[in-house]
């Protein structure tokens, strides 16, 4: 037998348990899960990786699946919505593939969040693991999924020789705050979903709808120049405008920017209010 | 740094979620309809453990008796911080192995090779010690081929000796184990017991939960039989196997 290997400390390689209903003493616990999931990052990014290849495991294309399955449904979607809105395909299809694939990560990423820890029940129960690893593992795993799909937005931006240009870059910054975002929404739908079981469902109806409503198949300009003040009512639609616009050369206005930050905070605040108050009790939920 | 078990006055509540105490609706209409505070009382709960308490430091084998639903396995996973009491203090310093159930927390739909480079990423190995991982331990539980197949088509045996194997290539100060690790075939038992000997002397706190009688007075220094969430006695392995025993042996013939 070859010698044996010693498990390496992470941190502090102790425990300690001290039930301390203060919100200090919460505050100080969720920090370290935090901190804990940052530690164990190649472990959360190989799991994501290992959901993905598992999903495309023995299939000839594997990941691209995802991309090809995309590309139908932009060309697809693209013909038959530039006609009922009489749009050319050239302003309209770059914009669509964009929309498509960007509403596609948001709504894969709500969908794998609202069953976040309800999946991984048996890892939970057998070893103890920062709970924000499963949320970012949730994150990192769908931002593979849109690294394959973004195949498709430089195939149709080159078909249409569309170049953004600068502008392009303050897509990047609104990124990072879509990732802290879902790392936020996956850890708080996640835990909700895991307590009352009546939640998925929910929310499934609920990202369909916001689908209809909020501008991914249709410019944003459509609602009319009297109803423009409604858009950033719809976090969904700010955040998306946010990423979307600077892609297609345009700056998002100033009222778009303050919703999805307004917004944003208010998801940051809420989740950490919800984590700290509920992070001992997820185990018991699963 | 020696490893140390503190527990002090711990109890814990296992929440039992049936059908309704899950439904949103519920808790909505009772938060609406006030109810709320009295519903932190009539939630269904099982008293999982009472008032638990005990020390251990390096050196010291703890071995967990009781019947099913004793808590047994409960208290296994508050030591291994999977659940966190309610009430009562607990510290576990040292490196900390939990064998709690044969899959391990493990991927049946990964292959072989790919949970076991889970595992080691998760106890913090780097790549070298990856490779070496998953050279013992794939050695030892002979996987040869199914290495690179999904766990989900191994053989019952198979799932157990690359649990086993697996579960005993990492070295942790604090070792939490469950009794399945005793179950098994007679031949694999034979040649699973020097490793697990050695690492079970290896570490410096064992806590082991068996009904099997011979694994803990071999191993164990200290005994605690569980009833009901509460300890029942606590002592010398023969002194408390014996008052378990008389005690089963009285039960039965109410229980026939």
């Amino acid at each position: 037998m070859s010698a044996a290997l010693q498990s390496v400390a992470r941190g502090t390689n102790s425990l300690e348990l001290t039930p301390d209903p203060t919100l200090a003493a919460r505050h100080r616990m969720a920090v370290r899960d935090l901190r804990g999931a940052w530690a164990l990052r190649r472990l959360c990014w190989t799991l994501a990786w290992l959901d993905i290849k598992l999903r495309y495991r023995g299939s000839m294309l594997g990941p691209f699946w995802l991309t090809l399955s995309t590309a139908i449904m932009v060309a697809a979607m693209g013909g038959i919505y530039a006609a009922l809105f009489h749009m050319n395909l050239h302003e309209y299809l770059p914009f669509l593939a964009l929309s498509l694939v960007l509403w596609g990560f948001l709504a894969a990423l709500v969908g794998d969040a609202s069953l976040g820890f309800t999946s991984s029940e048996g890892m939970i129960r057998s070893m103890r693991m920062p709970f924000t690893l499963y949320a970012a593992r949730i994150v990192v795993r769908n931002v593979v999924v849109l690294a394959h799909n973004i195949v498709v937005i430089v195939a149709v931006f080159a078909i249409y020789g569309i170049w953004p240009g600068a502008i392009a870059l303050l897509a990047l910054p609104a990124f990072a705050l879509w990732l802290v975002d879902a790392l936020a929404f996956s850890l708080t739908l996640g835990a909700l979903c895991a307590r009352f079981r009546d939640i998925p469902p929910i929310v499934a109806n609920v990202v369909q709808m916001m689908f209809f409503v909020t501008p991914v198949i249709w410019r944003p300009e459509l609602v009319g120049r009297d109803r423009m003040w409604l858009l950033p009512v719809n976090p969904f639609g700010s955040l998306l405008e946010i990423v979307r616009a600077p892609l297609l050369g345009e700056v998002p206005t100033a009222m778009t920017y303050v919703s999805a930050v307004l917004y944003s905070l208010l998801l940051l605040a809420l989740s950490w209010m919800l984590f700290v108050r509920v992070r001992n009790r997820i185990a018991f939920w699963v | 740094m020696s490893a140390e078990i503190d527990v002090r006055g711990v109890s814990l509540d296992f929440p039992l979620y049936h059908g309704s105490a899950r439904s949103l609706k519920r808790t909505v209409f009772s938060t609406v309809s006030g109810r709320m505070g009295s519903d932190a009382k009539h939630r269904v709960v099982v008293q999982a453990l009472r008032d638990i308490g005990f020390r251990l430091t390096s050196g010291d084998r703890l071995g967990l008796i009781g019947t099913n639903g004793a808590g047994k396995t409960t208290l296994l996973r508050t030591l291994a911080g999977i659940y966190e009491p309610a009430v009562g203090q607990i510290r576990v310093r040292g490196t900390l192995n939990a064998l709690l159930d044969p899959n391990l927390g493990m991927n049946l739909e990964l292959t072989g090779r790919e949970n076991i480079m889970l595992r080691g990423l998760y106890n913090g190995l780097d790549n070298t010690m990856i490779r070496r991982l998953v050279e013992d331990v794939s050695e030892f539980a002979e996987l040869d081929a199914f290495m690179d197949l999904p766990v989900r088509i191994y053989s019952s045996g198979m799932v157990v000796r690359l649990g086993f194997a697996l579960a005993t290539a990492i070295r942790p100060q604090v070792l939490l184990m469950d009794e399945w690790f005793l179950a098994g075939d007679a031949v694999f038992l034979e040649k699973a017991r020097g490793r697990l000997e050695d690492m079970v002397r290896g570490a410096e706190i064992l806590v082991l939960s068996s009904h099997a009688r011979t694994a803990v007075l071999d191993w164990c220094t200290r005994v605690l039989w569980l009833d009901q969430g509460r300890i029942r006695e606590d002592g010398p392995p023969a002194d408390v196997m014996a008052v378990y025993e008389a005690h089963a042996a009285s039960a039965m013939p109410m229980a026939a």
